[in-house]
């Protein structure tokens, strides 16, 4: 494993108007591992992650993403940069006007590089890696169902071949056996592809069953960046409410199998 | 794993004794760059040959692809395969080709096909706005029996949004249109030493003809693609299963007041605008024709029957009525997605704009023999 975080964030200050979202966070994640950013309503988790992308700019501190700065660089040099991650939105983002086959030839067609006959292969490849059939690629995302959606997104995300994979609450809106299964197929695509993971999530199910790390977001700055295990042992009122609440206890029962 | 700088370059070469040696990244990044000249260099390869792996880094789902194409689709001998990268390759062997080409040959059963869906289109078109039409009618009926449920806040917002708001470029357009016209005619009838007659030809032609169709134009580039998309986005989120979940007639709360603002605004918006083309047509007058405005004011009602001026707010409103009614049509058969979104609002004010000169026809062949004066 190599010693330059992925991600590394350094004294990150955010304010929406007279509001302090984050205030001197620092977080950096290495290489291969799944992080799993958890905090409660309206913590900036999703606003992090946007500052990871580039989407938005925080109004203090840096992002370097592999070891450079996210806005460093000429133009070819920042867009090479973020073909190296791949984005899975809350709601799919999959471009409504497009099938889904098209959806995820997209950055590839982008990119200009393969031919038609090998823009098909690799449709139906990513199609595959993310459990769906050759036949789906005909679809509109209009015609899928929720946990398709998430699952084409997916694969969409995954065409550019990403280092790095950033999802938003991957399992928010799919029933707890459609959830599990996309945990699956996640810490399947982990283990092969040996991506890095980002995932903000507040369902404790998904973080147990998937994280090696937890980053705990709260106070306006991560409190706390540690396994599972570590993070229970940690006395914090929003840690207990959020992992030893009712909910969050059973869940950990259930997954305590896998740990 | 995640490397500082794209690994070592993917290169192909033969060695001595046949094999083909493969070597580097053969990544998606590490190949993107020198690509042309690999894939010229795999085309040259022997057929047969053995592929020697051996000093390859990495290899993804992109290099094992373009390798697959390169043999063909199918395995030749290989060595030094490491066990993840043969998991690589075999998944690719077991998807390729599954998704078929997609036809690109445009055939005489497309063009029947296309044209029957031409015409199925129309009919679902001409049945659904027939259909709309009749439900803008009960819901009428039903609010002239249930005076409590009028929705009038909705009502006096779209004439505040429809109207008021497009006082300003309405204006604008007609005083330009109406300096023009002026000058235009004046030029004539300079010759003529008819100069008199420029009242009774702006006066008829503003307030019969002009004024009714131009503001039409703009309503429906303006209001009437709102009205589309605003209905369309609604359809996309879900806000009107919505409303209809709460029991809320949709023809209630979102037609019915479009529909109604915007026949009680056009009239009105029609008086307005054709005041203010009649100013401009004077100020054009005035400066070539040195026409006083006093002048201008008196002999108008004398040479313009007031008929017309009734003809032309009748126009406005049947043409209000019309414009919303198609907006909220094409808005209701928005499907979830962007693309459909943008057909229906260009659809809605493409059919609006033909809609209202097809209806100034009719009212000209209808009222041919009425405030015209012989």
């Amino acid at each position: 494993m190599s010693a330059v975080p992925v991600v590394a964030l350094h004294d990150i200050v955010t304010r929406f108007g007279a509001n302090l979202v984050h205030d001197g966070l620092s977080l950096e994640i290495p290489a291969g591992e799944i992080v799993a950013l958890v905090g409660g309503s309206g913590s900036g988790k999703t606003t992090l992650l946007r500052h990871i992308i580039g989407l938005t700019r925080p109004a203090g501190g840096t992002v370097r993403l592999f070891g450079e700065g996210l806005r460093e660089g000429s133009i070819h040099e920042r867009i090479a940069r973020q073909r190296r991650f791949g984005v899975l939105f809350q709601q799919g983002a999959l471009f409504s006007a497009l099938t889904v086959g098209e959806n995820i030839a997209f950055p590839l067609k982008e990119l200009g590089v393969a031919t038609a006959a090998e823009l098909r292969d690799l449709v139906v490849l990513k199609l595959a890696m993310v459990e769906m059939e050759p036949e789906h690629a005909a679809l509109m995302p209009a015609e899928l169902s929720g946990g398709m959606i998430k699952r084409a997104a997916l694969a969409r995300a995954l065409a550019l071949e990403p280092e790095l994979l950033l999802l938003d609450e991957p399992t928010a809106g799919l029933d707890p056996d459609r959830s599990a299964a996309f945990v699956r197929l996640i810490r399947s695509l982990h283990h092969e592809l040996g991506l890095t993971v980002v995932l903000v999530t507040h369902d404790v199910d998904t973080l147990a069953a998937l994280a090696t790390r937890i980053a705990v977001l709260a106070e306006r700055r991560i409190i706390s960046f540690a396994s599972l295990e570590e993070t229970l042992k940690q006395d914090h009122p929003f840690i207990r409410r959020f992992f030893l609440g009712e909910h969050g206890r059973n869940a950990l029962t259930r997954q305590g199998g896998n740990h | 794993m995640a490397e500082r700088r794209p690994g070592a370059e993917p290169a192909v070469r033969v060695a001595a004794d046949g094999r083909v040696l493969l070597s580097g990244d053969w990544t998606l990044r590490a190949l993107s760059a020198g690509l042309p000249g690999l894939r010229a260099q795999l085309a040259q390869l022997p057929p047969v040959a053995r592929w020697d792996f051996t000093a390859v880094q990495r290899l993804d789902s992109f290099g094992a692809v373009l390798l697959w194409h390169a043999w063909n689709r199918q395995w030749p001998a290989t060595e030094g395969l490491a066990d993840a990268q043969l998991r690589v390759i075999d998944r690719i062997a077991g998807s390729s080709g599954k998704l078929p080409a997609s036809r690109a040959r445009f055939g005489i059963v497309d063009a029947i096909v296309l044209l029957g869906g031409a015409l199925l289109g129309f009919r679902g078109h001409a049945l659904g706005f027939v259909a709309l039409f009749g439900q803008i009618f009960l819901e009428l009926a039903h609010v002239l029996r249930y005076p409590r449920e009028w929705p009038l806040r909705e009502v006096s917002a779209n004439i505040h949004k429809v109207g008021v708001k497009a006082m300003p470029v309405t204006a604008l357009v007609g005083f330009l249109i109406g300096v023009v016209l002026s000058y235009l005619s004046a030029l004539q009838l300079k010759i003529f030493g008819a100069d008199t007659f420029i009242v009774n030809i702006l006066g008829l032609g503003i307030i019969r003809e002009l004024g009714p169709v131009l503001v039409s134009v703009l309503v429906a580039g303006r209001s009437g693609s709102a009205m589309t998309a605003q209905l369309g986005v609604m359809r996309v989120t879900e806000e009107i299963d919505a409303l209809a979940a709460m029991g809320i007639s949709r023809g209630l709360r979102l037609v019915l007041p479009k529909v109604l603002a915007l026949t009680l605004a056009m009239p009105l918006l029609v008086l307005w605008t054709s005041a203010v083309a009649l100013l401009g047509g004077w100020v054009s007058a005035w400066v070539e024709l040195d026409l006083s405005l006093g002048f201008f004011v008196q002999t108008l009602p004398a040479v313009v029957p007031i008929t017309n001026l009734y003809i032309g707010l009748a126009k406005g409103a049947v043409f209000g009525f019309l414009i919303a009614l198609i907006a909220c049509h094409f808005g209701l058969r928005v499907r979830p997605n962007t693309e459909s979104l943008s057909v229906n609002t260009t659809a809605s004010v493409v059919t609006a704009i033909t809609m209202v000169i097809l209806a100034d026809a009719v009212f000209a062949i209808a009222t041919r023999s009425i405030g015209v004066p012989t």
